[in-house]
């Protein structure tokens, strides 16, 4: 039997160890290829104010590094530690991205950050550039991976469930890599990880700007972000569109959540709902108010394919629900005695498994040999409610990430265009904005990750193993502990992260001249040779 | 023999290889921050040590967060029922392991005595814990986990952590790992710290070199009392992995010994462990610590090649289902994705030692006490 308490504490303890993670992640993605662009304009030019804009910057991103890493190790063993079901299910498959993560990016990016902060005096510019590039270049390789495994999760490709180990084996490296999911979920999660950078950046310069501190600094800095904002907003956008096409094709519940689609309009003239209450337990809106036509072609690109609402997905759900039962009915008699029948009976029903163990939750004790004629109608009918996530959470968390997207380009726009004409401190306003608007490129990406993982509910892997089967078997008093503890931590992590990161904008670059003379002199002296370089 | 077998083969070779380089690298790390408070007495001597591994503690934790990713795809059902049978003490692992990059990075930040003296603290437990939990999880593995599984291959613990994850057996293990670490940590101190650090560095690692060998011989001792697992019935090695079929094992006292009466050449490994682990002090007496440093690799590789060769072919036997104890043959991921993971691995593997050694070959010399306060960005 599955407690159902434990499960939802480990769907909690997950989203927030993951939401809390990429509150970090996308400054990282972002920032290091900021240095990197940086750095190559003072090994362009050779102008010492890029050099102090690279370590300033730097030093800035490496106090949100810190703890990137920190809660990354949390992730990376909390599949094992809470999931084990999950990855006894899928490790086969899910677990090799996750290695060559490890072994092509972390060892990448980790072995040369170190390299990038303390380098400075003892490699030549071009190693040091060099070394930039590849801190970037891990950082983002990291992301293609984990979203690779992501990916998987979403749309399972590149594996077949096998009977005779109880679990999905890898059949296909291209499929996985390859997988439509993945790939349009990279470039859209890296390039966003640009846009909060490029507001950081952005947003912090115009503090100079306001308090007309630093300001050579400030402006070269802000008009380089406004460029890059302008570029990576407008990609996101454009990304963000095909990600959505992506999950039409692949995850039809979640695109009716998204878009708050109870019935299938037919013909398809499918309203764009801008404002809408969802209500789940009555399946309808309270209240809605849309532009007719356009969502349409806006998500199938096309003007005359359906997009199916929830109602009929829930129906067409039933007949699978019914083959899915027979599946596991089937697995189990074979698991147990090898009995070929039961496997040929098995493979006849085999791709609708996972909605049979969907149905285990709801059947008597857990188990649908006890499922009796009478409640057989009962069961399909929570089951297939069970297929679609929480239409009012999809629908709101995917709004406000397009709305954010939105202002965000606006904002872009306004900044490059006054930085390009030198405009900037006779429009204070727009400077405020720009500052206030730091944390909200990261509350994007956030609610981008609400939308994505919260549509793939009852899910962990979409169609095959629901959530709920999914966790480890824990004694409540485990989670107890371990959520409380990750609370206290991870909360005075970020005060700490704040604090600092605060103390350090404040400070501003020339603040370092208090720790350190401006004279690029011998720093951690000693190492042979050290001297006769020219470029030192 | 089959291809999937000589796969199973090489990656239970590779896990092993895995673990010495997080034992080497990562102990190196733990041990620098255990000893910490303990070598350095002023703030400035404090700043140095932290120095001496400051651009490279980073990429030293990959080997393990690879740990972690490298057992998830070679052997997931390992991967999904060890880390969830230790629940706590992997949870208690990962609140110390966690502390380590936010103090290494805001520890010196901040010029005020109870924010770094707290941080300080941080480095302490963030590198004791973890080393004594590693230890201490490899004790447990050796004495039998309680577990289950269910038909569909959701995993059970049968028995409440409290009482016997930490038991003397483990303890003892934890224990010599984590003067394994201080150790090694010594060694580190000692090629890139200057007078007095290194001096107090060597006298600590020396003490945790030799009391490791201590340990180490009495864990061989308790391990002969102790019941192991065999098998009863030939297996299969090509099997499909699954430990659901089950297959005939049985608890002997003793046992964990039978492989090395077997195959006596097998004695090579503690044998290099303790070489390592009296030897190394000496060499550090006679202040070669890079001599040092390398024996204490050798020890490590010694002690873990010790733990797989008296457990092969297990990998975590159950003491209430011995039937379906992890194997080499049962817990392995599919020869498919073993063979990918090989590709990966024999084209990156390289790559990551050579760009490792560059990176300390950059920063190597003595870190100056009075130099730290120049760099803007040292810790
Ligand atoms: C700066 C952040 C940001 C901005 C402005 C946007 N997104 Fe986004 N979005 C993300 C950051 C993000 C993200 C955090 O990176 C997500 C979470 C999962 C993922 O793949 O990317 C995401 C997910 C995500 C998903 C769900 C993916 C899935 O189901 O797996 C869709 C459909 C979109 N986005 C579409 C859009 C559209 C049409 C936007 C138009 C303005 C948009 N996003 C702006
Ligand atoms: C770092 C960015 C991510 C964020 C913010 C995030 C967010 C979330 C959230 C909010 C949930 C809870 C969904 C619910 O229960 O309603 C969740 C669940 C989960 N996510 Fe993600 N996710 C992220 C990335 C990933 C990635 C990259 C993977 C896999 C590689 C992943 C795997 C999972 C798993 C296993 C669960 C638990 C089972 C479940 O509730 O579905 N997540 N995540
Ligand atoms: C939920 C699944 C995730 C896991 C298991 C995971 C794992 C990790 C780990 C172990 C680290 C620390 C690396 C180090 O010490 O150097 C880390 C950091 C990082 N992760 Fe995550 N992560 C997850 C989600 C994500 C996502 C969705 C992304 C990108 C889109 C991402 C990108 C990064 C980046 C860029 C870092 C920066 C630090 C570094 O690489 O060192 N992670 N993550």
């Amino acid at each position: 039997m599955i407690d159902a308490t434990v499960v939802e504490l480990s769907r909690m303890q997950f989203a927030l160890t993951a939401l809390y993670h990429f509150l970090f992640v996308p400054l990282t993605l972002g920032m290091t290829v900021m240095l990197a662009a940086m750095e190559t304009v003072y090994f362009i030019t050779g102008k010492p104010i890029y050099k102090e804009m690279t370590q300033f910057w730097g030093k800035l991103f490496g106090i949100n590094f810190a703890i990137g890493v920190a809660t990354g190790l949390t992730m990376e063993f909390e599949f094992g530690t809470n999931w084990s079901m999950y990855s006894h299910f899928v490790g086969d498959v899910f677990g090799t991205p996750l290695a060559i993560e490890g072994l092509m990016a972390f060892f990448l990016e980790s072995t040369f950050v170190g390299l990038m902060f303390f380098g400075w005096d003892r490699l030549s510019r071009p190693a040091h550039l060099a070394v930039t590039y590849l801190v970037a270049l891990g950082s983002n390789l990291s992301a293609l991976w984990i979203l690779i495994a992501n990916g998987f999760m979403q749309d399972p490709v590149g594996a077949l469930f096998d009977p005779d180990t109880m679990r999905m084996e890898f059949t296909s490296f291209s499929d996985l890599v390859f997988s439509e999911d993945a790939q349009a979920k990279f470039v859209h999660t890296s390039i966003a990880g640009f846009v909060c950078a490029a507001m950081f950046m952005m947003g912090i310069s115009a503090y100079y700007l306001l308090t007309r501190r630093h300001r050579e600094f400030a402006a070269r800095s802000f008009r380089m972000a406004a460029l890059v904002g302008v570029i990576a907003s407008l990609a996101v956008i454009t990304l963000g569109d095909a990600l959505g096409r992506a999950d039409y094709l692949l995850q039809a519940p979640k695109i009716a959540a998204m878009e708050g689609i109870w019935d299938t309009t037919k013909p398809p003239y499918e309203p764009w709902k801008l404002i809408a209450l969802p209500n789940d337990a009555a399946q309808r809106d309270l209240f809605s108010f849309g532009l007719p036509y356009v969502l349409t072609p806006l998500v199938t690109h096309t003007f005359d394919k359906p997009i199916p609402g929830i109602l009929e997905l829930e129906s067409d759900a039933k007949p699978r629900i019914v083959r899915g039962i027979q599946a596991v009915l089937a697995l189990h008699a074979y698991a147990t005695t090898r009995d070929p029948v039961a496997l040929a009976v098995f493979r006849q029903n085999e791709s609708d498994m996972g909605y049979g163990l969907l149905a285990q939750r709801f059947a008597p004790d857990q188990d649908l040999a006890k499922i009796t004629a009478a409640e057989l109608p009962t069961i399909l009918d929570l089951t297939a409610r069970e297929t679609i996530p929480n239409v009012f959470v999809e629908f709101w968390s995917f709004r406000i990430m397009v709305a954010l997207g939105f202002a965000f380009l606006a904002v872009f726009a306004f900044g490059a265009y006054y930085s390009l004409r030198n405009r900037l401190e006779r429009h204070p306003f727009l400077l405020k904005l720009t500052m206030w608007s730091i944390p909200l490129p990261i509350l994007a990406t956030e609610f981008g990750w609400i939308t994505a993982e919260n549509g793939r509910q009852p899910w962990t892997v979409f169609g095959w193993l629901p959530t709920f089967q999914s966790a480890s078997s824990h004694a409540l008093g485990y989670m107890l502990f371990s959520l409380i503890g990750f609370a206290l931590l991870y909360s005075s992590f970020i005060a700490a992260e704040l604090y600092l990161m605060f103390k350090f904008a404040r400070l501003g670059p020339e603040g370092r001249a208090a720790h350190a003379p401006p004279q690029p002199g011998p720093t951690l002296a000693g190492a042979p040779g050290y001297a006769d370089k020219p470029w030192q | 023999m089959e291809t999937y077998v000589i796969l199973k083969l090489i990656w239970t070779l590779l896990l092993g290889v895995l673990l010495v380089g997080l034992a080497v690298m990562v102990g190196m790390d733990m041990g620098v921050g255990t000893l910490l408070r303990f070598v350095g007495r002023s703030d400035a001597e404090r700043r140095a040590t932290l120095n001496a591994i400051g651009p490279h503690w980073d990429g030293n934790q990959v080997w393990f967060i690879l740990g972690g990713g490298a057992i998830f795809a070679a052997f997931p059902t390992l991967y999904a029922t060890s880390f969830s049978t230790f629940y706590v003490v992997m949870i208690l692992l990962l609140f110390s392991m966690i502390l380590r990059p936010v103090a290494f990075e805001y520890r010196s930040k901040v010029d005020a005595r109870r924010w770094r003296g707290a941080w300080d603290w941080a480095f302490l437990i963030s590198g004791a814990v973890p080393m004594i939990v590693f230890g201490a999880a490899i004790g447990n593995i050796l004495e039998g986990v309680a577990f289950h599984f269910s038909w569909d291959g959701q995993y059970y613990q049968d028995q409440s952590f409290i009482w016997y994850l930490l038991n003397p057996f483990a303890l003892l293990c934890g224990v010599m790992s984590l003067a394994l670490a201080v150790y090694q940590g010594g060694a580190m101190l000692m090629m890139r710290t200057e007078a007095p650090i290194a001096g107090r560095a060597r006298g600590f690692a020396m003490a945790g070199g030799w009391l490791a060998a201590l340990l180490f011989a009495a864990g061989g001792f308790w391990v002969a009392r102790l019941p192991g697992f065999v098998l009863t019935q030939p297996v299969d090695p090509g099997m499909p992995a699954t430990p659901l079929v089950g297959s005939g094992v049985a608890m002997a006292v003793g046992a964990w010994l039978s492989n090395f009466y077997i195959a006596p050449l097998l004695w090579i490994a503690p044998g290099l462990g303790f070489f390592g682990m009296i030897v190394g002090p000496l060499a550090l007496a006679a202040r070669r610590p890079a001599w040092g440093w390398w024996l204490g690799a050798l020890a490590w590789v010694g002690t873990i090649f010790t733990v797989g060769f008296a457990m092969f072919p297990f990998l975590m036997p159950s003491t209430t289902a011995p039937a379906q104890s992890l194997t080499v043959w049962n817990a392995s991921g599919s020869a498919y994705n073993l063979s990918w993971m090989l590709a990966f691995t024999l084209v990156f593997a390289p790559a990551v030692v050579i760009y490792t050694g560059w990176a300390f070959r950059i920063m190597r010399g003595k870190v100056k006490t009075n130099a730290i306060a120049e760099n803007e960005h040292s810790y």
